[in-house]
């Protein structure tokens, strides 16, 4: 397979607008979309208020799918499959698929994002999917009229919790603090909904259930006594870790676990590789600041690519196009 | 080629009836992971043809089976042999993933 110049592994708000600003500068990037998580985060969600240009809001799916095709009308080219392995050190960068295919590029920008943290439960993964979720948007109807907890206190909880209250009885959110993390409005969207309740201080020690979740067993964090709380549902939105896995031993990494970055720019320590959005980011990680995030890689990749000396531009990946008759006619 | 859809009425006839080892994928409209994965159980269909049928199951449009088979996460997909569930699949998953958890009814 021919030398490319730039691959986009990551397919979020960050991964698709890269590949909107390298394509229409003629890049040809390929965008590695993953093969059941392409459009990332907001394929989970609804309902997105705040991403500039949409006054009346957007579903998150058709956010990203727009975006997709914004990128794929400039050309840029999407494979829906998964990177194994990433091979950054070299000038050439090496990207190989869950299917076996390995391609190469002489720039590439990693923008995974981040996965959902888990509670670190015993009993966690055996009930996950019979009564615990991570996605109130997909598993959110199947608990109408039931008491469901949601454990977390930042802007995500607050969401589902909020949503969740369109189908649960009651939605009880669990928090370890007394206050929230989340957002003013979103605080107060949810204290004014008459269906949600609080449990402040108390951390989820324990899950309840045979074949489904039935319960959960609490400690308070302040005075360390324990509880029980019967709930058919467990929401969690305790946050998420930035997904690096694949670039340990090549990239450096800050000590918040995201990938480091110079400035406010997007390169890494290694030339000709730049990362993007949620995964390099501990403090903001907004649709909208994934996007421009995305938007400073691809031009970073461009300033790359561009002072690369000739000899190291891809012939390869020029040389079938230069050789076809058309072209030769022309 | 996409899945054929089955029903809270054509259920019975269609799935616990059914001779072959045939496969439901429990979705809905509004499931992001549902849309994802459905391509992909299209594929393992198409190339399995002769080992497993996979059909799907609308969950807004048909609750009846949704409950009595106590979805609570979707997709799910669950395989059945002889009108029982003999395996249970939950959350979409890359094709390769998908094919290893499949391994015993795709060999």
């Amino acid at each position: 397979m021919p030398v490319r110049q730039l691959i986009i592994v990551g397919s979020g708000p960050a991964g698709y607008t890269a590949a909107i600003y390298a394509a229409r500068a003629d890049l040809r990037p390929l965008v590695i979309a993953s093969s059941v998580e392409f459009g990332g985060e907001l394929m989970k969600t609804t309902e997105v208020e705040n991403f500039p240009g949409f006054p009346e809001g957007i579903m998150g799916p058709d956010l990203m799918t727009r975006m997709q095709q914004q990128a794929e009308r400039f050309g840029a080219e999407i494979v829906y499959d998964d990177v194994t392995r990433l091979e950054l050190t070299g000038p050439v960068k090496r990207v190989t698929l869950g299917s076996g295919a390995v391609h190469e590029a002489n720039a590439l920008v990693f923008a995974t994002g981040s996965a959902y943290r888990k509670l670190g439960l015993e009993d966690e993964a055996r009930l996950s999917g019979y009564g615990i979720s991570w996605c109130a948007t997909c598993d959110g109807a199947f608990f109408r009229q039931k008491h469901i907890a949601v454990v977390g206190g930042g802007d995500s909880a607050m969401e589902e919790a909020t949503f969740l209250t369109r189908f649960a009885d009651k939605v009880t959110v669990i928090h370890r603090r007394d206050s929230l993390r989340a957002s003013k409005t979103m605080q107060e969207r949810a204290f004014a909904d008459p269906k949600i309740e609080f449990l402040w201080n108390k951390e989820v020690t324990r899950i309840y259930g045979d074949t489904h979740v039935t319960g959960v067993g609490l400690v308070d964090t302040v005075d360390g006594s324990e509880s029980a709380l019967d709930v058919a549902g467990l929401f969690i939105a305790i946050g998420s870790d930035p997904r690096t896995h694949l670039v340990h031993g090549q990239l450096e990494l800050t000590p918040e676990g995201t990938i480091a970055v110079e400035g406010r720019s997007s390169r890494t320590n290694l030339p000709g590789v730049f990362a993007a959005g949620d995964v390099i980011d501990p403090t903001y990680r907004q649709a909208v600041t994934a996007a421009g995030s995305g938007t400073v890689a691809a031009i970073d990749a461009e300033h790359y690519l561009a002072s690369l000396p000739a000899d190291a531009i891809p012939q390869v990946a020029d040389a079938p196009r230069a050789a076809e008759p058309v072209a030769a006619s022309a | 080629m996409s899945t054929r859809e089955v029903t809270d009425a054509t259920f019975e006839d269609q799935v616990l009836k059914s001779d072959k080892t045939i496969m439901v994928d429990f979705w809905a409209e509004w499931c992001g992971p549902c849309r994802a994965v459905s391509p992909i159980l299209d594929a393992i269909a198409a190339e399995n043809a002769d080992k497993i049928d996979i059909v799907k199951l609308n969950v807004d449009d048909n609750p009846q089976t949704a409950m009595k088979y106590q979805i609570t996460s979707i997709p799910a997909m669950k395989v059945y042999r002889g009108g029982e569930v003999v395996k249970t699949v939950i959350g979409a998953k890359p094709k390769p993933a998908l094919e290893a958890d499949l391994a015993e009814f795709l060999a």
